[in-house]
């Protein structure tokens, strides 16, 4: 038994936000949370990556070098691939998000850390970021031809008049769907992690059953290569799917 | 704290997860299957099969939110 006193684990509260430095102008709160502390330690940590790696460049790379060397050709690589060659104007966009998204993802797994991508808000900001551009860049190379878009070629129009509609929710819904995808995945996984820490707490405090307590704990280390699978995945689900949405932009209808 | 409803719907909208691993399962396990046939073309392929295993969890990921935020409110 566990008495009601023990102060129980509450998974949820990993994610809450504590204001630093609590400011706010003209009436919108732009406080310095811990959330603003790790989303600069995850850009510190790009540029540091990237400067180190360029550094001292050689033509037999370091491992620092290595590692920048295969990122870049590995995003290069799929921009050429899912938006085609001028999609790579694109690329600097792409690799930013990518990195920046990376990184943040990795350093959340750390203990005790903050994981930024956990916040809707932030997510949010980033598919909001992409849509706006694939909508400017579009009506800006193509016009009113844009619109092309939402008019599959070739249906007869009895068909149309169902399909545009369809088109235009699922490219509405577009921002939503990549901002919720990043955020819930890495929001389980942690929750995840420490609904699982929280049972061995519970079986250590239950007599017999304490046995037991190292299966979840295996389960955790099981999980958490999962979760180290996914941080890397969802940055590369979220670079791929801009590169498709600029490949929207850039050769509008099908 | 949530009423009992709630926690019904909640456990409701949790179905929806595992219809999505049942499609990212199908996406994944076709890919293989394809790749085994043709193994110098799955290379190629392997964006379309991450992409479409994207789309098909985000939707398991909204009955995830759903559930969570019943589970909360």
């Amino acid at each position: 038994m566990i008495p009601e006193t023990a102060a129980k684990p509450n998974p949820i509260e990993q994610f809450e936000l504590s204001r630093w430095w609590v400011n706010e102008i003209y009436g919108v709160d732009v406080s310095f949370t811990n959330a603003s502390l790790f989303m600069l330690l995850a850009a510190l940590g790009v540029v540091l990556l990237m400067v180190i790696a360029t550094s001292r460049s050689a033509v037999v790379p370091g491992r620092f070098q290595a590692l920048a060397e295969m990122m870049y050709e590995f995003v290069a690589a799929t921009v050429r691939q899912t938006a085609g060659k001028e999609g790579m104007k694109f690329f600097p966009f792409v690799f930013t998000l990518f990195t920046f998204i990376l990184i943040s993802n990795l350093i959340g797994l750390v203990p005790y850390t903050y994981s930024v991508t956990s916040q809707i808000v932030v997510t949010f900001a980033f598919a909001a970021l992409v849509i706006t551009l694939v909508i400017l860049y579009g009506l800006f190379k193509h016009g009113l031809g844009f619109l092309k878009l939402f008019v599959p070629h070739g249906v007869p129009l009895p068909v149309l008049v169902v399909l545009v509609p369809i088109e235009i929710i699922s490219f509405l819904s577009r921002p939503v769907s990549l901002s919720v995808r990043l955020f819930a995945n890495i929001l389980a996984g942690h929750i995840t992690l420490a609904v699982f820490g929280g049972f061995v707490l519970l079986l250590t405090g239950a007599g017999v059953w304490a046995a037991l307590a190292p299966v979840p704990l295996f389960a955790i280390v099981a999980l958490y290569a999962l979760e180290l699978l996914v941080a890397c995945l969802q940055a590369f689900v979220f670079a791929v799917l801009t590169c498709v949405y600029l490949n929207d932009a850039i050769h509008p209808g099908h | 704290m949530a009423t009992e409803m709630q926690l019904i719907g909640a456990g409701l909208a949790a179905i929806g997860t595992g219809a999505a691993a049942i499609g990212v399962g199908l996406i994944f396990g076709n890919f293989v299957n394809g790749a085994l046939r043709n193994p110098s073309a799955a290379a190629g392929q392997f964006t379309n099969a991450i992409i479409g295993a994207a789309l098909a969890e985000g939707l398991g990921i909204f009955a995830f939110l759903i559930a969570i935020l019943l589970y909360l409110k």
